[in-house]
């Protein structure tokens, strides 16, 4: 039995039983990182001590398996959230040697459920990017193609997840940087409403727009691992008090008779033909499960594209002036003054996707641009989110493809950033509007890339998405497969 | 041509809260550099603001006292800069959106009148830290104790006609800041700041001239004469056909004269946008409301009760309660000593003096009421005289001892004795036969005389209204 390629409720049913150890459990991840993720560079850094520790106390019973449904597997954080003692370099150099002195709400959550933590994984820098290749660090790869990217920005996650390096793992999204990335390497990822889960702990890329949410091997480790981490915090003054389902209850129940909307314009020229066709064999397979299908409209999804980046930069250009060479991160050596000494800092710190962002983000806000950029993205954002409101008289939930393309090559857009932001086209109007919506495999292409399912819910709907993608998920077995890659071993 | 000069005045006044506004950090001043701060008033990756309802609350309060209409939603927005300082990069403050707008602030004007000064808005923000520079090395530290504690920003609109009037206007702020506790008011200390915009017109016309901002005045003292300062420049430039330049000016007060600082070239765009991590600060009328209930009485109010309820004539009632501390130093003797007018008297004349010569504040006072009260009763029952007494308050105003006690010491309890006073008057009449001779002829001015001469015999102990009787009696007699 390989550890390695089970889902996290599975593990945590051995581990309960005591079929398996959890320090055994531990060391069977960070063997298979060692060997496996020198091709894939999913992890930024690993935490193979203190996570064997943290496992020896559930084999000694200072710990119970009972915490959780998710108490005792290891997995691994997005290095964009904070955790107390450990470093977070947000995939950044300007970040390089900042150690966190405090837990963010979700790994705080995490410890008590029982989650060992097994390492940070890579991303974009700051996480602005759709491939992972804008890490200081690190390149990660697709487990399902070395040659291709994971996605992004929650690259290193996902690669984590579909490789067998992890149980499960959070990313972060701010315009698809979950789904995507998921969908490139098949696996499950969750972006859950906004306001769902805390920010807290969280390093703001876009403030109106960041989610953390699981990346998983399937649907049921995807609700385990939301309702440890959902729920209001009154840390986070846009988190929301509102009651927090069990989601795992939720699951079972089938889809007969709901109505999935289909958007026209999410079925768009330039949509690899492959995509397409996974896509709308999955709506025949939930036609089959008895839902309806029902042709909806979301007229402002072109304005989606423009608006976001727009607003996601005016808030990243603030959110990123803290990083300034004064109180922790890079600094400059030898500057003149102190406003050289900033333009050093900054200049040598952050990476150019960052340093675009920061430039059309302060342009954008600047006095005599605000009302004709800022303003005029948020209307169009008030817009985009009523098209929804709209739909959802009509539906009870939308499914459409994630990206309109499978995983690309390493290198392939890195040039041509305009490329990169299109193909956001069909995960940044959810994340505008604040809805959940989740990746969930669907198919594969020719070459054995995956294709993701996205389905999108009403505000605070992620009980309906997660239904959904479980019975959609039970039906099919794209989730079972695995990637083979190279190294010290195989995956299964 | 005459001209006369418009001045709007912005007001930062630190809000006396606990904790700091996001965070709940300590807002005592005067810690060790970063002792008062957390994750989140350090501005560290990832922390979120959490807004602190007390100072909600009491921007309120200032916001009903200044006849202010309260938005029913405001929002924080982020100013934008950077300084070393200011550990975020931009400070949450708030700009399309602010609390309260549209009240204004009675004041007493130069000639006398009382004048209206109408305030344009009032907003919450967050203060910045504090730079430490190096004086041997060329270092600079940064302290962020005072990160995040609340500010509440008080800006006029320009109706400020003279210098005077602005220092009128700032103390009549700092006072009503003052009587709502939510403020000490310490320009020195810097928990009040005052930023002034000036310009001149031709006397009599409507319009507006350039505008200098004038930063850096940190006491009453020096925002009157950095007005006055620019003032003068503005004029002599008008007047040599110069242009104004629109330009932020520091006073620089060991000097007494404004320097430039930045043009408008230079001014900061400071990108304002709507803070996302805040959601929209809702008041309702029962919120309103319930702030209005625990109001504490204004100057205005107090002012009236004192003329009604304690029968003072409006100049008394005015000055007493000119600051909350001296109405309470009023109130507090009031209870040891029921004469309102005699305890008001006193208050207005020596003991203002004193403070004014040892140039303390009412706070500081080391007379207490209670000590105060004291001394009156001693007078009041005819212990000693009024002229003893002044004496005495003087000896407790420096050495802060009780009346009754410096009395006992000197023996200075005064002599009603009728018999003893008759035989210092015997004395007298007898030692002076010229000059009762004279009285007696009609040199009434020369009871006073004779009053003196007893009063030297008894050391200044007899009971002078006795004096007065014993020697009328005897002189015509």
């Amino acid at each position: 039995m390989d550890i390695h390629s089970l889902p996290m409720h599975r593990i945590h049913d051995l581990l309960e039983s005591r079929q398996i150890g959890a320090v055994e459990t531990v060391l069977a991840f960070l063997e298979r990182i060692s060997s496996i993720d020198p091709e894939v560079n999913a992890y930024l850094a690993t935490f193979g001590e203190k996570a064997t520790e943290e496992a020896k106390l559930f084999d000694s019973g200072a710990r119970q398996f009972s915490a959780s449904p998710i108490a005792g597997t290891p997995i691994a954080i997005k290095d964009v959230i904070c955790m107390r003692g450990t470093s977070t370099t947000c995939g950044s150099r300007i970040l390089q040697g900042f150690v966190s002195p405090y837990d963010a709400t979700v790994t705080e959550k995490l410890r008590r459920a029982g989650s060992i933590f097994l390492g940070k994984t890579n991303l974009d820098e700051f996480a602005m990017g759709s491939s992972t290749e804008n890490s200081a660090y690190l390149k990660t790869r697709n487990p399902w193609d070395i040659g291709r990217v994971p996605g992004g920005s929650s690259g290193g996650s996902a690669a984590a997840v579909a490789a067998g390096l992890c149980a499960g793992a959070l990313g972060t999204d701010t315009g698809g940087s979950i789904r995507q990335p998921s969908s490139f390497c098949g696996v499950v990822g969750l972006k859950p409403t906004y306001g769902r889960v805390s920010r807290f702990g969280l390093v703001a890329f876009a403030s109106s727009l960041d989610q953390i949410g699981p990346i998983t091997r399937d649907v049921e480790d995807a609700a385990l691992l939301l309702q440890a981490i959902a729920g209001y915090d009154p840390a986070d003054s846009t988190s929301v008090d509102l009651p927090v389902p069990d989601y795992r209850a939720g699951l079972k129940q089938p889809i007969e008779g709901l109505r999935l909307g289909i958007p026209r314009q999410y079925f768009i020229e330039g949509t690899h033909p492959e995509v397409e066709k996974a896509v709308r064999e999955a709506i025949a397979t939930c036609k089959n499960l008895g839902a309806t299908i029902v042709d909806i409209s979301l007229p402002h999804t072109e304005y989606g594209i423009a608006a976001y980046y727009i607003i996601a930069p005016a808030e990243a250009s603030s959110n990123l002036a803290r990083y300034d060479g004064v109180k922790y991160g890079h600094r400059a050596q030898n500057s003149a003054d102190l406003m050289d000494m900033y333009r050093k800092s900054r200049s040598e710190g952050f990476g150019s996707e960052v340093k675009r962002r920061i430039m059309l983000g302060t342009y954008v806000l600047s006095a005599g641009y605000y009302e004709a950029y800022y303003k005029k993205a948020s209307q169009v954002r008030t817009l985009i989110g009523r098209d929804f409101l709209e739909a959802f008289e009509k539906c009870d939930a939308i499914v459409a493809p994630v990206s309109p393309i499978p995983a690309f090559r390493l290198g392939e857009k890195s040039e041509d950033p305009l490329q990169m932001y299109l193909s956001d086209v069909f995960t940044l109007p959810a994340s505008l509007a604040g809805i959940p919506g989740i990746s969930v495999p669907c198919g594969f292409t020719s070459e054995n890339l995956p294709i993701g399912l996205q389905i999108l819910g009403p505000h605070f709907r992620e009980d309906l998405v997660l239904r959904i993608a479980n019975q959609f998920e039970q039906a099919t077995d794209f989730h079972l497969k695995n990637p083979e890659v190279k190294g010290g071993g195989k995956c299964k | 041509m005459e001209f006369e000069p418009v001045i709007g005045l912005e007001i930062h006044a630190q809000l006396k809260t606990e904790s700091k506004i996001f965070c709940g950090c300590s807002t005592k001043f005067g810690g060790s550099p970063n002792t008062h701060t957390c994750p989140i008033c350090l501005g560290m990756p990832g922390v979120l603001p959490v807004l602190n309802r007390k100072v909600v609350e009491y921007t309120i309060r200032m916001a009903l006292a200044t006849h202010c209409t309260i938005a029913p939603v405001c929002r924080f927005a982020r100013k934008n800069y950077f300084y070393p300082d200011l550990p975020k990069g931009y400070q949450i403050s708030q700009y399309e959106l602010p609390l309260a707008t549209g009240g204004w602030m009675e004041i007493e004007g130069t000639n006398g009148a009382s004048r209206r000064i109408r305030i344009h808005r009032i907003h919450m923000e967050e203060d910045a830290g504090k730079l430490i520079h190096d004086d041997y090395k060329p270092f600079s530290y940064v302290d962020l104790n005072r990160t995040g504690v609340p500010l509440i920003e008080i800006v006029s609109e320009p109706d400020i006609g003279s210098p005077e009037e602005a220092a009128s206007y700032l103390r009549a702020i700092r006072e009503v800041l003052r009587y709502l506790d939510i403020c000490d008011g310490n320009m020195e200390e810097g928990s009040m700041r005052c930023d002034a915009n000036i310009s001149l017109r031709p006397a009599g016309t409507g319009g507006l001239g350039t505008k200098v901002e004038l930063k850096n005045m940190n006491s009453f003292k020096n925002v009157q004469k950095g007005l006055e300062f620019e003032i003068r420049r503005q004029k002599v430039m008008i007047e040599r056909a110069e242009p104004i330049v629109q330009e932020t000016r520091l006073w620089d007060a060991g000097r007494n004269v404004t320097v430039s600082m930045r043009g408008k070239e230079e001014a900061n765009d400071y990108r304002y946008f709507p803070d996302p991590d805040l959601a929209p600060v809702e008041v309702d009328q029962a919120w309103i409301g319930q702030v209005r209930s625990e109001l504490p009485e204004l100057p205005e109010a107090k002012r009236e009760r004192f003329v009604t309820d304690y029968e003072l004539p409006v100049y008394d009632a005015q000055v007493l309660t000119s600051s909350k501390a001296l109405a309470l130093y009023f109130e507090a003797g009031l209870k040891e000593f029921a004469r309102p007018k005699l305890l008001s008297n006193w208050i207005m004349s020596e003991l203002m003096r004193a403070l004014n010569k040892s140039e303390r504040e009412i706070e500081a006072c080391p007379v207490s009421p209670r000590d105060l009260a004291e001394l009156l009763r001693l007078l009041d029952s005819g212990i000693i005289s009024g002229k003893i007494a002044k004496a005495v308050f003087d000896e407790m105003f420096s050495s802060g001892k009780s009346a009754q006690s410096i009395v006992d010491e000197k023996g200075l309890v005064q002599v009603s004795d009728q018999s003893e006073i008759e035989s210092a008057v015997d004395q007298v009449m007898s030692e002076n036969p010229k000059e009762v001779s004279e009285f007696k002829a009609g040199k009434d001015k020369l009871i006073g005389f004779f009053v003196g001469q007893v009063m030297r015999k008894t050391k200044g102990k007899a009971n002078p209204q006795i004096v007065n009787d014993i020697l009328k009696k005897k002189l015509n007699g």
